[in-house]
């Protein structure tokens, strides 16, 4: 009886004080360090966040610590790297992050308060603390030329207009818009094409103040990254529902979905 | 008693719904009034801008020094793109009144170009003024037929709204007046075709036909290329294939291919070009799962799609994560010098690594075997042209396009002035500064919720 109770008085301790021990390592893994990832421009994420941090505390980075690898925070992994006589290329591996490791102090959790301080919604955010990496990511890539809210008018204007279209449809809706911004027989912004009199029926009808989803989003951002699925198309029609003779007169380029896209 | 009651709810009744249709009415009313207020502005006012257009060009004709011509001529450009705001407020988006729209831009270009240049180093050519006295006239005619219209508009109390009624009806042809005056006004301007404008407009012009002409080969039928794209993608034979031709006249060849692939629960539309079967853009519609892969791995994964595919030199200029996405800009490389023109995109998925996108039709369209010659000034000489606020970071060498169209080796200078990064192209023969660009890609969240 007596072994009994000892044994489990042993494995009790031992359980004990493995605990601390588990949970260590599972923050760890989660917080307190890099994770296993080469960081390179363009990067977004927790560790993204930390770099920021790390870079910032001993002066190599000035900027806000949004999360985005942008080109800031690019200059200041190339400055630490001919600092510390490593080899110049702006990636940050196991190397460079040993280096930070030693020369700095990060704090996760000071970050996540101070990002949350500044954050508007912070009461949405602190429900899911860890299971989504890119919380306390403020910042955002966006495609060079165009703001998250031409994005967001862009992405309503091909939700309201192709929202039953398969993925390519969408996309192909999204470039004629950017090839009208192009041309020299259309206005020259987002909006101005967009709002243009007649241009499109989902703005006549008011479909374009629908929500988008993000596919919507998702194909805009294909769209401006140089995607264009219908050949520089100025112009598409569905050919069921169209009322304007003149449509059919143009020379027609291919049919995705319902629409025909034509020059 | 209780008939006289139901009577006068009855009444109450009737008179209440009377008042509340005579108020709809005129909040309707109010509406199209404004609506019709917003084109007569546009109209009016694009009648207005007309005006001065043919006045300032006609003033230009006489002008001979740069202080007076070069804001004459700016101020051409400003009420050109004036003109172009107000035709993209009327409703004429499906009828034809683009070739108007495209001689505005035109003329917007061609003074715009003549009045930044250093006209006491390159006066005005004689080509340029013959231009430019086309440019009156054609304008003159444009502006006599607007007014036609503008006056009927006026006398008969023509509405902008009967335009958009006309033009929704399916009925043709439309009958309406102002719908036919600027029918004429594009039918005369269709004319204009002998006006000189320059090699920069001209050159716009050329880039369709350099797709068909660079890629070597000969034209492949549908099975030949649906064959060749099967190979490509490493797609197995059991996924059904929908192949389509592109039409005629549209700016380049290509067949269209829908795979719908059952194993991997995805479809791929793709364009390959009816020489050689080269993909032209791919995109692939699937669920992205949760991120497992970094941007790093996701390049890696991009990097060595190209070199499968016999792409190679190639070095990534740009890398962006939008979401589960990566997306990747590489351009190709000539021993030290970054090719620009020649651009591939590739995205990757960063749940399993999946190429779900490619697109190439730049580098088609540019790619061959470039003479680079050795630069004609040193690369201190290029710095001194770059303005002294900027610290250089990188530098390099690269061939960009310039505003002319025509590719040049330019010094490639990066560098940032406070926060902000730029990148700075020097020509490296006669140390021009061709172009200056501000690169941003990062932009803080606006969260309203």
């Amino acid at each position: 009886m007596r072994k009994v109770v000892s044994i489990l008085k042993i494995s009790l301790i031992a359980g004990l004080l493995c605990l601390p021990l588990i949970t260590v390592l599972d923050t760890g893994n989660k917080v307190d360090a890099f994770s296993n990832q080469i960081i390179q421009k363009g990067a977004t994420g927790t560790d993204v966040i930390e770099l920021q941090a790390r870079l910032k505390n001993i002066g190599f980075y000035t900027g806000a610590i949004d999360g985005v690898f942008g080109w800031g925070t690019y200059w200041a992994v190339r400055n630490f790297q001919y600092e510390f006589g490593m080899k110049v290329d702006g990636l940050v591996g196991p190397d460079m992050k040993a280096k930070l490791n030693k020369s700095t102090k990060y704090d996760p959790s000071a970050q996540k308060q101070q990002n949350k301080g500044q954050s508007p919604n912070a009461a949405q955010s602190s429900g899911n603390k860890s299971k989504d990496s890119n919380t306390n990511v403020q910042g955002k890539n966006t495609p060079s030329g165009y703001s998250q809210n031409d994005i967001k008018l862009i992405a309503n204007a091909v939700y309201g207009e192709s929202r039953g279209e398969p993925y390519e449809g969408q996309v192909a809706v999204a470039a004629v818009i950017l090839n009208r911004v192009q041309s020299s027989s259309f206005p020259n912004t987002v909006s101005g094409v967009i709002f243009e009199p007649r241009a499109f029926t989902a703005v006549s009808d008011g479909q374009i103040w629908l929500t988008p989803n993000e596919r919507a989003k998702e194909a805009v951002i294909d769209a401006i990254n140089g995607w264009d699925p219908t050949g520089e198309a100025l112009y598409y029609f569905n050919p069921n529902t169209a009322t304007s003779g003149w449509i059919w007169t143009r020379p027609q380029i291919k049919q995705i979905g319902k629409h025909i896209f034509c020059e | 008693m209780i008939r006289s009651i139901l009577i006068g709810a009855l009444a109450i009744g009737v008179v209440g719904t009377g008042y509340w249709g005579y108020k709809e009415h005129q909040e309707k009313n109010a509406v199209l009034i404004n609506a019709e207020n917003t084109y007569q502005r546009a109209f009016h006012d694009l009648n207005f801008h007309m005006d001065a257009l043919e006045e300032k060009i006609g003033s230009t004709l006489a002008m001979n020094s740069r202080s007076s011509l070069s804001p004459a001529l700016a101020e051409v450009w400003r009420l050109t793109s004036e003109a172009q705001n107000d035709v993209g407020q009327l409703p004429l988006t499906l009828m034809p009144f683009n070739k108007t729209e495209e001689f505005l831009s035109n003329i917007g270009s061609f003074s715009y170009r003549v009045a930044v240049r250093d006209l006491d180093e390159r006066p005005l050519s004689n080509e340029e003024y013959e231009t430019l006295k086309k440019l009156h006239n054609h304008s003159n005619d444009v502006k006599n037929e607007l007014r036609k219209v503008q006056a009927m508009v006026i006398d008969h109390n023509l509405r902008w709204m009967d335009v958009e009624l006309a033009l929704a009806s399916e009925s043709e042809p439309q009958d309406n007046t102002i719908i036919d005056g600027f029918k004429t006004v594009d039918k005369q301007v269709e004319g204009y075709s002998e006006v000189n404008w320059g090699p920069e407009i001209n050159q716009l012009n050329e880039k369709k036909e350099n797709l068909y002409k660079n890629i070597k080969g000969k034209e492949l039928s549908e099975k030949e290329a649906k064959k060749r794209v099967m190979d490509f993608l490493d797609i197995d034979k059991n996924a059904s294939v929908d192949i389509t031709t592109t039409g005629k006249e549209s700016k380049y060849q290509a067949y269209s291919l829908s795979i719908e692939n059952p194993d991997k629960k995805s479809s791929v539309n793709l364009d390959v070009t009816k020489k050689g079967a080269k993909p032209i853009w791919i995109l692939m519609d699937r669920k992205i799962g949760k991120q497992k892969l970094s941007l790093n791995e996701a390049a890696n994964k991009a990097t060595s799609f190209l070199k499968e595919h016999d792409i190679t030199n190639m070095e990534i200029s740009q890398s962006s994560q939008y979401d589960k996405m990566g997306v990747f800009t590489f351009i190709s490389q000539q021993g030290d010098v970054s090719i620009y023109p020649d651009a591939v995109h590739i995205k990757v998925a960063l749940d399993n690594g999946d190429i779900t996108g490619y697109e190439s039709l730049e580098y088609l369209t540019n790619h061959h075997e470039r003479k680079v010659t050795e630069p004609t000034i040193t690369r201190d000489e290029a710095l001194e042209k770059v303005n002294p606020n900027v610290q250089i970071m990188e530098e390099g060498l690269g061939i960009i396009k310039n505003d002319l169209g025509d590719e040049v080796l330019c010094y490639e200078f990066m560098g940032t002035i406070e926060e902000e990064t730029y990148r700075i192209f020097v020509n490296a023969d006669n140390g021009r500064e061709e172009r200056v660009e501000k690169m941003d890609g990062t932009e803080m969240n606006y969260n309203t919720m």
